[in-house]
């Protein structure tokens, strides 16, 4: 089915599940990398935190910009 | 609320409970959307936790506590020492005529006592098969993920003194 033949309900559901995809893969890199920076502190080595948290930072800015995306689309979609 | 929700006419509980069916659609998308940002948050928050801790961190002050006299275990012998800073029981291994080691009893896997396997000279947790290099505590087989922390002794007129902890994390 082409985009344009879509019923007008459907339309952004697929850009909404690719940003949703997008967000696990996001959030499963900040699992990792938590897990990680932890495991070196306890382990003494504290010079990961820093990077530790500006990455995991980068990675929630990420995240909440692909929910903003999703917010707008959700209400293009109520507006109609 | 603003950050999460757009100004809108529209009230929210109209949001969140369309009247067309084919709407709910986005409504269940949009709150896993919401729920994944704000667990990513979380894992956000955690890192900066770890960070404070890091900044926050002062190294500690150890005592000075005898914990042994040269000669008292004979090589290949061991003695169970208790150190201050250690909040756990240590164990202390001649390895030779003049050396000495200690670490701390607690496996860095899931806390069992680990002890000395003189015929393998090495250091075994029993729990989980973890082993640890006799020489400088590192991990050499199994699931344990950092060194054991390691008491540096010293010698002081015929006395094993321990000064100091390595490794024993935050």
């Amino acid at each position: 089915m082409s985009p344009a033949s879509k019923p007008p309900q459907n339309r952004g559901l697929t850009a909404i599940e690719g940003a949703m995809v997008l967000i696990v893969i996001l959030l499963i890199v900040q699992i990792w990398l938590l897990s990680a920076t932890l495991e070196s502190f306890l382990a003494g080595y504290r010079d990961a935190a820093i990077p530790g948290a500006v990455i995991s930072g980068i990675l929630f800015a990420a995240c909440f910009a692909l929910y903003r995306f999703v917010a707008n689309i959700d209400s293009g979609v109520q507006k109609r | 609320m603003r950050w999460f929700r757009k100004p809108s006419n529209v009230p929210l509980w109209r949001e969140e409970f369309p009247v067309f069916t084919a709407d709910e659609r986005y409504v269940s998308r949009r709150q896993l959307t919401k729920f994944l940002t704000l667990t990513s948050f979380g894992m956000f928050a955690g890192n900066l936790w770890i960070f404070a801790k890091s900044v926050l961190y002062r190294t500690p002050v150890y005592p000075r506590t005898i914990v042994a006299s040269i000669g008292e275990i004979t090589v290949g012998g061991v003695k169970i020492i208790s150190y201050q800073a250690a909040n756990d029981p240590c164990l202390m291994v001649r390895t030779g005529e003049d050396s000495y080691v200690a670490y701390s009893q607690k496996c860095t896997h899931l806390s069992c006592a680990v002890y000395y396997e003189r015929e393998a000279n090495r250091i075994k947790c029993p729990c989980h098969q973890g082993y640890f290099s006799i020489a400088d505590g590192s991990v050499l087989q199994g699931p344990p993920p950092r060194p054991l922390p390691r008491v540096v002794l010293e010698r002081d007129k015929g006395q094993l003194v321990a000064i100091r902890m390595e490794g024993a994390g935050s």
